[in-house]
């Protein structure tokens, strides 16, 4: 019988992500560029990784499109919301989780998935934004360093110096207050770290956690916020290297799903 | 065949007539009230004394589009975003003197009621000094109780009837006493009706798109002790009957999935919160709202406990009791709970009330951020990510329940 290739792609609002997955299991390829909805993002995404897989947009069995962006992704044979897509791909990434933190360039998530790996039910953040993936890149840019940085000079800290604002734009002046005043800026890296996990483990608690945890979206590649969440959460959290796919992995599983009947 | 007018035009026109009818009295030099939603209408009713409702204003000043414009305007003023949007559209108004999407004639008293909005007392006390006009305040007592006792019907009689003395000092009308019970007994007729039409939500299908409840019930809230009112939602509850007969409805396309939507719709989004809806097969079979605009009673004591059952007036117990008991017998999929930034009441137990009712009624909700009239509060993508995994959830739902 012939593979059966289904390709996800997550437009989300900061970065596009976009896997294929052989027979719903296999990765054939990902791919993962900073510029997300409204960009080139999305379309490179989907070239880059036809090319890495050594194929044609016809021979993919299914297209599926989550994310920000997903309505405004031309070529899509399903459009699923990233709920249940990173419920999907959580659960085949990690598989037993039943509680996923998804911290996103815009929002944060917390989902209740089935044994089954299906969305049972979930929170978002409401109308402010604030301990999202857009909050650490507004921080690196104040401690003039990378966010890719910040888990690292997190793991070097000694203390916490602690941010209470939860406005963005306010903890941003917090923070440079801080600076002013000298401290270590490991520990500053730290605090900013336990103000997003207090925040994301409120969302959490009202939900529910149940264990075991894992984590996806961008955020979790960030060793320092994963470490402050799980002392806010008192449980140890996975997190798939993957993680930042899982959107895309779910959505191209969601595809193979849907072609298998 | 029937040649009437369909019953939700009737009820447009009817609206009209009633804002007209204001205008013109004032016109013949006659005195005009500004009148809080859930004011007893029974008595500037019966008494034929014009009234206005600035919460109606703000709501169809929303949904024309002019709120972002009227709330800016407060602010400016020095009012916080953080008040209500329709009082600040009213504050904006007051100052204005204009407002190109709608406007009421101004007031020579001012009637408030607190059963809807206990910080609406600030508002009209505010409006009062403003505008140099009396205000005339029915304090209903928030219900920490799943009854209306004697001693707060007592307390409710005693401000009615010194409201009729005063709206007598007011605009020299006398009360007729005969008037009153004619304009209960009309009331009863309309409320009975209104509750009617809505009721049939519980059919499948609904005979009708819920989002419709949030056009009709205008007249419900300012017209309910009229002839004409009660006469046209009598041939609503008809015509809601009549599809029920035919297995017809007025929501468009197939309704694959029933839900309760909770709070005030958000009227500078009406349109994208209800195509969001109805492009998923989504209908509105259940809300409070609507409905809260009936008052039932046999008497006038029973009328004073009437409004002191307006649901922003009862204990969290009585207000989830009934939140639970429409989606019940409305048989809905799911939930969408609007948390209106605007209403300190609503938003203020929102999170509690949406995990209560999960838990009672086993269906799966989702929240979103939003105001009344104020689009500053709403996000599209924001609300349509949302939508998109409540239904989900609930096609899930649906097919587990059917293997």
């Amino acid at each position: 019988m012939a593979d059966i290739y289904t390709l996800g792609i997550d437009v989300g609002s900061t970065t596009s992500k976009c896997l294929i997955l052989k027979n719903g299991t296999e990765i054939a390829a990902s791919s993962l560029i900073p510029a997300g909805t409204g960009t080139s993002g999305p379309g490179r995404a989907l070239a880059e990784t036809l090319n890495d897989a050594g194929l044609k947009l016809e021979e993919l069995a299914a297209v599926t499109a989550t994310g920000y962006g997903r309505n405004t992704f031309e070529g899509a044979d399903f459009v699923v919301s990233e709920l249940s897509c990173h419920a999907l791909g959580a659960a085949a990434l990690m598989p037993g989780v039943r509680t996923v933190i998804d911290i996103g360039g815009q929002d944060a998530k917390v989902l209740r998935v089935s044994p089954a790996g299906r969305l049972e039910r979930f929170l978002m953040n409401d109308k402010c934004a604030a301990g999202t993936g857009r909050f650490l890149e507004v921080m690196a840019r104040v401690l003039e360093t990378d966010v890719s940085q910040l888990a690292e000079m997190d793991e070097k800290a000694k203390g916490v110096v602690p941010i209470s604002s939860t406005c963005t734009v306010f903890a941003e002046s917090e923070v440079i207050s801080q600076l002013a005043k000298n401290v270590d800026i490991r520990d500053l890296v730290a605090g900013i770290h336990a103000s997003v996990a207090v925040r994301t483990a409120g969302l959490a608690r009202r939900l529910g956690v149940t264990a075991p945890v894992g984590m996806t979206g961008g955020v979790a590649r960030n060793a320092g916020v994963v470490r402050a969440l799980e002392k806010e959460l008192n449980a140890p959290i996975a997190v798939s290297p993957m993680a930042q796919l899982a959107g895309a992995y779910g959505a191209a599983l969601y595809g193979f799903k849907k072609k298998e009947g | 065949m029937d040649e009437r007018k369909p019953a939700k035009i009737v009820l447009r026109e009817l609206q009209d007539r009633i804002a007209q009818d204001a205008w013109d009295a004032k016109q013949r030099g006659e005195k005009v009230g500004w009148c809080a939603s859930n004011f007893p209408q029974e008595i500037t009713t019966a008494m034929g004394i014009p009234v206005v409702y600035p919460e109606n204003m703000g709501a169809a000043v929303g949904a024309k589009g002019g709120g972002q414009r009227m709330c800016e305007y407060a602010e400016g003023m020095g009012y916080s975003n953080d008040l209500c949007s329709y009082s600040r559209i009213n504050f904006a108004y007051t100052d204005l003197k204009r407002c190109e999407e709608l406007e009421i004639p101004f007031p020579d008293f001012l009637l408030c009621c607190n059963n809807i909005c206990n910080c609406m007392i600030k508002w009209y006390e505010n409006l009062a000094l403003e505008l140099d006009v009396p205000l005339i305040l029915i304090d209903i007592p928030h219900l920490d109780a799943m009854t209306c006792d004697a001693d707060r019907v007592k307390y409710i009689r005693a401000q009615f009837d010194d409201c009729i003395a005063q709206l007598e000092e007011i605009t020299g009308k006398k009360m007729d006493y005969d008037r009153l019970n004619e304009v209960m007994s009309i009331s009863q007729r309309s409320s009975k009706a209104w509750l009617r039409a809505v009721g049939y939500m519980s059919a499948e299908p609904s005979p009708f798109s819920g989002f419709d409840i949030f056009n009709n019930m205008a007249v419900a809230c300012v017209g309910r002790g009229t002839v004409e009112a009660a006469d046209a939602f009598e041939q609503l509850a008809d015509e809601y009957a009549a599809l029920v007969k035919e297995g017809k409805s007025t929501f468009k396309g197939e309704e694959k999935y029933r839900i309760l939507f909770e709070g005030i719709a958000c009227w500078s989004n009406l349109r994208f919160t209800y195509k969001t809806l109805q492009s998923r097969g989504i209908n509105l079979t259940a809300s409070i709202y609507g409905p809260a605009f009936s008052f039932l009673y046999s008497n006038l004591d029973e009328l004073m406990a009437a409004y002191s059952y307006v649901p922003n007036s009862n204990c969290f117990e009585k207000e989830l009791q009934l939140r639970v008991d429409d989606a019940l017998k409305n048989k809905v999929d799911g939930a969408v709970f609007h948390m209106n930034r605007s209403c300190k009441h609503w938003s203020g137990n929102l999170y509690e009330m949406e995990r209560q009712f999960r838990e009672k009624t086993g269906v799966p909700t989702i929240v979103f951020d939003g105001d009344q009239s104020d689009p500053r509060c709403f996000s599209e993508a924001q609300y349509e990510t949302r939508v998109d995994a409540l239904t989900e959830i609930m096609e899930q739902r649906k097919k587990e329940a059917a293997q």
